[in-house]
């Protein structure tokens, strides 16, 4: 059921993707400033973007689960948080190499932008521990979502702070008309932006399809009665 | 893409070739490695597919054996 179009998704993420990667390196032009190292810009921001709106959309499929008390509602939050809190370690990465190469520092403490970006993700690094503490799935389902919807409600909390604080060395590229950024730049940026999140719905619709073929397969088992295998998976929300 | 690439500048192998090469290369990695950990999973569920299709294969085998010496035994 989940697999359903994935395949022209995934080609139409590959596509995006090398259609980026194309306007990153041959179109865009160089920044006048930051010259050959702004092209993370392209890479960093949008993963950012996708990240914490992935926690969001986690947060909303977590509202869906309690209001249905559908378990499928749960593995989607699930699957979203997961996707994003991988997207947070690309973030982080990538943010630290570009402040290395600009700053000279791989992290700066005092700026607000990089610390909430990690205050985010350590909140998220702890919805696993906190979920599989809980044994009773149905338990663990309703009380996931809880901690979905709260912190996918801190994610723009937190994003507005950032914006009204203050900022040391970290650039605020949007926070003038036209985004501050010439058309080339930002063609490429928006098509980055959509590869990013296209590679993020196929990621997502990749996991609940292996996550989904699991839990038939257990179903199966049990239906036809046979031994249960060695290594199951006891982590993940099951799918139908 | 043709013409776009024909007027596209010259990439610049300077210092910061390194650190953008380091940024584009741990995200390829993390979706490679990605990848990697969701087909060694949809190995394990092809296996287990597998080892389930024999186990019904020679359930019905069995069911089939006695039903026939259940059939030979009411003729007999």
């Amino acid at each position: 059921m989940y697999g359903k179009g994935l395949r022209p998704l995934s080609i139409a993420t590959v596509a995006a993707l090398v259609a980026s990667l194309s306007l990153v390196f041959f179109y865009a032009p160089l920044d006048a400033d930051q010259g050959f190292i702004q092209k993370i810009f392209y890479l960093h921001v949008p993963l950012a973007i996708v990240a914490l709106v992935g926690f969001v959309v986690g947060g909303v499929f977590a509202i869906l689960h309690l209001r249905s008390g559908e378990g499928r509602w749960d593995a989607y939050s699930y699957v979203s948080i997961h996707m994003s809190v991988i997207f947070g370690v690309a973030v982080l990465i990538t943010g630290s190499i570009w402040a290395k190469a600009s700053w000279g520092h791989w992290w700066v403490w005092d700026e607000p932008t990089l610390v909430s970006f990690l205050i985010v993700f350590l909140m998220y690094a702890t919805y696993y521990p906190f979920r599989y503490a809980i044994e009773d799935r149905e338990r663990q389902g309703r009380y996931a979502s809880v901690f979905a919807i709260t912190a996918g409600a801190f994610v723009p909390l937190n994003f507005m702070a950032v914006r009204m604080a203050q900022s040391l060395v970290h650039p605020r590229v949007f926070a003038t008309t036209n985004g501050g950024l010439p058309g080339s730049m930002m063609l490429t940026f928006l098509v980055s932006l959509l590869a990013i999140g296209l590679l993020w719905v196929t990621l997502v619709k990749f996991e609940l399809t292996a996550k989904s073929a699991s839990g038939q397969l257990k179903r199966l088992r049990r239906a036809i009665d046979a031994p249960a295998p060695g290594g199951a998976s006891r982590v993940a929300p099951e799918v139908s | 893409m043709l013409p776009l690439l024909a007027d596209a500048p010259a990439l610049p192998l300077d210092e910061a070739g390194k650190y953008v090469a380091g940024a584009y290369v741990v995200f390829l990695a993390l979706i490679v490695v990605y990848v990697a950990i969701m087909a060694a999973k949809l190995q394990r569920i092809e296996r287990e597919l597998r080892e389930l299709a024999g186990f019904a294969e020679q359930r019905s085998r069995e069911r089939a054996e006695v039903e026939a010496e259940h059939a030979e035994v009411g003729g007999g």
